[in-house]
């Protein structure tokens, strides 16, 4: 594993699985009634957030706080930041109250990069979502979902998603999902199909290692999982779609098209979903759309991340304890993370 | 009268010879000139160029002095080889009067290090609006004739046209930053493959295409002359060498970065490489070197433009687009031009001395070496090779993206008008 976690494009396989089967331990705390462990003790995570973004900040702080960290929000509303402030400065006032790491979202793509290699801090920066480019944990939390549904929770472990299909539906071209999406699953072995109409495509898609279409309908029959992308009502005004209804028409998930997909296949969702846009509200709502799923294993990834990242190259918190299950011992990650509190 | 005799030097790259100057003027060229009553400067070795002329240069005053005023800017123009350079309209206040435009002449008339030739505004206030006084401004001391809003393009296609006409009154040229605005709303680097994996906003090579595409054919129409700013894609070079091809009267420059960087360097989110034209391809940098070479693209611009350390120390997206390159600019040239066999030195004389001075009417600057001529002149340790250290730079900014870099080719020596301004590379 790297110091920081910037990109999913710089996940090998093998970090990917660490990380997917870390999580797989992780959410058996979650399963049991006092869900906390006591590994990032003493240790300070800040959540710094140029960008609203309600979900994936608590999704942030339940991680952090799962693992008894010490958890700061920072909210740039309101704040320096909004008198003025730069990045850097930002960056270094953090930096000298002793935090260990920085959860950051920024509008700007490449900001947490920049955060990571500039030299202005130590501490091990998780991008949490920067402009158009990346979201790192979010993939993880996708393919974590799809691991589970598509293979299974515990016939996963150790296992990527190789030979899966996966489409991904809507605007790509503003979507950090979508590209996260992209380079992991492709890392994972799965085959993605990414679909839209060609103005939210980006010029130079050529070179992914996806296929691109612009036929919904087509890709559908062979889909093992179809994940829908929050379309902004707002773009329409820019020229890239006519109207919301012909998006809908044309691009949207109903339950005519989920019948066309295969039996076991899932419909996922980033969230926030745009009901009546991309999706309807029939579709969301069954059983085969795993968009609740994945806001619960956001929190087991993001637990996974911050443990790997802070203490994941440490010996775990009381070695004489018995890790939190047992695995084959092929299968056994390479840290395992002990329950003092519980026992 | 003073004497100064520059012995053994390679004219133009050419066999050594001595040349002899007397007060402001070259009194003679040729071997075994007698040094008698001169200062002798030994040149044996090095390359003898005409004073280099910037068609294209940021010197911020009045107005972001904290980055570049007209002293320091000057000051690097010597440093770089530089004997006159032609600073552009966007500073605050615009230079779009004959007050402001005067004001900026006559500081580079002060300082004494590089001749300064405002460039006007085409537009009040750079909006592209109303024209400004372009008859003014060139009527005044400053005898301003290139005109451009560079920074911003002029896309109403009526203004540039009124402009283009206006102009040949008395002999002006537009020079055109062509970059289509709503074409180019948030972007942020080149369109293309790296832009679309790393999430930042793209600039299409049609956004610049399309207003050259467009101005040459204005210029046709209207029979005037236009200039090219920065052009920095392949395309942009079919298109000028087609209206060349036709008798349109369109001159173009490329920067030394374009000639050199490509998009890849964006991967880095190293806000050093954001600038405007965007660092394209490397099919596009090797069509703008090939059109250099042929003479499609006529002369070399640098583009200079100083920021101070805050405005390059940030996220991408915050950070301002801008790279000086005035002090590296000859070495950039030597890097991909003359070591790579396609221009030899009298051919860098011609695109960036010659040529630019004709383009923007600069009179005594961008002569022949003879006789007679003023002395305006740069001699060129061109053996010279090693890394870029913007801290030894004169330029009141860093934001350079060759730090550390290797680059052959240093300026010693820099005349102008016989003076010294630069002698075994430090500042007169």
């Amino acid at each position: 594993m790297q110091r920081h976690l910037i990109s999913a494009a710089d996940l090998t396989r093998d970090d990917a699985v660490l990380i997917l089967d870390t999580a797989e331990e992780m959410a058996r705390v979650a399963d049991r009634p006092i869900k906390k462990l006591p590994t990032l003790r003493g240790r300070t995570v800040v959540n710094l957030f140029f960008e609203d973004s309600t979900r994936t900040r608590i999704s942030f702080e339940a991680a952090e706080k799962r693992l008894s960290a010490d958890v700061i929000n920072f909210s740039a509303k309101g704040s320096s930041v909004s008198k003025g402030e730069s990045l850097k400065d930002t960056a270094q006032t953090l930096e000298a109250m002793g935090v260990d790491a920085v959860v950051i979202r920024h509008g700007a793509s490449g900001a947490p990069y920049t955060l990571a290699n500039s030299g202005w801090i130590d501490a091990a920066v998780i991008n949490a979502g920067d402009g158009t480019h990346q979201h790192p944990t979010q993939a993880l939390l996708d393919a974590f979902t799809m691991r589970r549904r598509l293979v299974g929770r515990d016939a996963g472990l150790g296992r990527d998603l190789a030979g899966k299909r996966i489409t991904i539906v809507g605007d790509v071209l503003h979507s950090r999902v979508a590209r996260s999406n992209v380079d992991l699953l492709h890392t994972l072995g799965a085959e993605v199909t990414l679909v839209a109409p060609p103005t939210l495509l980006p010029v130079g898609i050529g070179s992914w290692p996806c296929e691109v279409s612009y036929d919904l309908d087509s890709t559908l029959p062979k889909a093992d999982a179809v994940m829908m992308l929050r379309v902004q009502r707002e773009r329409m005004n820019a020229a890239f779609f006519p109207t919301e209804r012909e998006y809908a028409r044309r691009y949207g998930l109903d339950a005519d098209r989920m019948a066309k997909m295969p039996a076991d296949a899932i419909v996922m969702h980033p969230g926030p979903m745009v009901r009546g846009m991309e999706i309807t509200a029939e579709v969301a709502d069954s059983d085969r759309c795993t968009a609740i799923e994945q806001v619960a294993n956001g929190v087991s990834i993001r637990m996974a991340v911050l443990y790997l990242l802070l203490g994941g190259n440490e010996p775990a918190v009381g070695q004489a304890r018995p890790s939190v299950h047992q695995q084959p011992s092929d299968r056994r990650p390479a840290h395992t993370v002990s329950t003092d509190e519980e026992k | 009268m003073s004497k100064i005799l520059i012995r053994g030097a390679k004219v133009l790259g050419g066999e050594p010879q001595d040349v002899l100057i007397e007060g402001e003027t070259i009194a003679g060229v040729g071997t075994g000139l007698s040094a008698e009553g001169a200062e002798v400067v030994e040149a044996e070795g090095k390359v003898l160029l005409p004073g280099l002329v910037d068609l294209h240069t940021h010197l911020r005053e009045p107005g972001r002095e904290d980055s570049e005023t007209v002293l320091t800017g000057t000051r690097a123009a010597a440093s770089g080889g530089y004997t006159a350079v032609f600073a552009m309209a966007n500073t605050f206040p615009v230079a779009d009067t004959a007050g402001v435009v005067e004001q900026v002449w006559r500081l580079g008339r002060e300082h004494g290090y590089c001749d300064v030739q405002p460039i006007g505004a085409v537009t009040v206030g750079l909006e592209g609006k109303k024209l400004a006084e372009l008859g003014a401004m060139h009527e005044s001391a400053a005898g301003v004739t290139v005109f451009s809003d560079d920074g911003k393009c002029v896309d109403d296609a009526v203004i540039m046209r009124r402009a283009l006409e206006y102009v040949k009154a008395f002999g002006g040229v537009v020079a055109q930053h062509a970059q289509e605005p709503r074409l180019t709303e948030g972007a942020q680097m080149n369109e293309g493959v790296v832009s679309a994996e790393l999430g930042l906003g793209g600039w299409p090579a049609v956004a610049e295409e399309s207003i050259i595409a467009r101005d040459v054919l204005l210029a046709e129409h209207v029979g005037s002359r236009v200039h090219i700013c920065h052009l920095s894609t392949a395309g942009s070079v079919e298109i000028v060498r087609w209206a060349k091809s036709r008798g349109i009267d369109v001159t173009a420059e490329v920067t030394p970065h374009h000639l050199l960087l490509t998009d890849e360097l964006v991967r880095s989110y190293n806000p050093v490489y954001k600038v405007n034209p965007p660092l394209r391809t490397e099919r596009d940098v090797t069509a703008l070197r090939e059109a250099l070479a042929d003479g499609t693209i006529d002369i070399v611009a640098t583009d200079h433009a100083p920021h101070p350390h805050e405005d390059k120390d940030c996220e991408w997206a915050a950070a301002a687009m801008g790279m000086v390159g005035l002090e590296t600019a000859l070495s950039v040239v030597q890097e991909t031009m003359v070591d790579t066999g396609l221009l030899d030195w009298a051919g860098v004389a011609d695109r960036m001395s010659y040529k630019p001075a004709r383009i923007g009417r600069a009179t005594g600057h961008g002569r022949p070496l003879e006789a007679g001529e003023p002395a305006n002149l740069t001699l060129v340790d061109t053996a010279y090779r090693g890394p870029v250290n913007p801290a030894g730079f004169a330029s009141r900014s860093r934001n350079t993206p060759y730090e550390g870099r290797e680059l052959p080719g240093r300026v010693t020596h820099t005349w102008l008008r016989g003076k010294a301004t630069l002698v075994d590379g430090k500042l007169a």
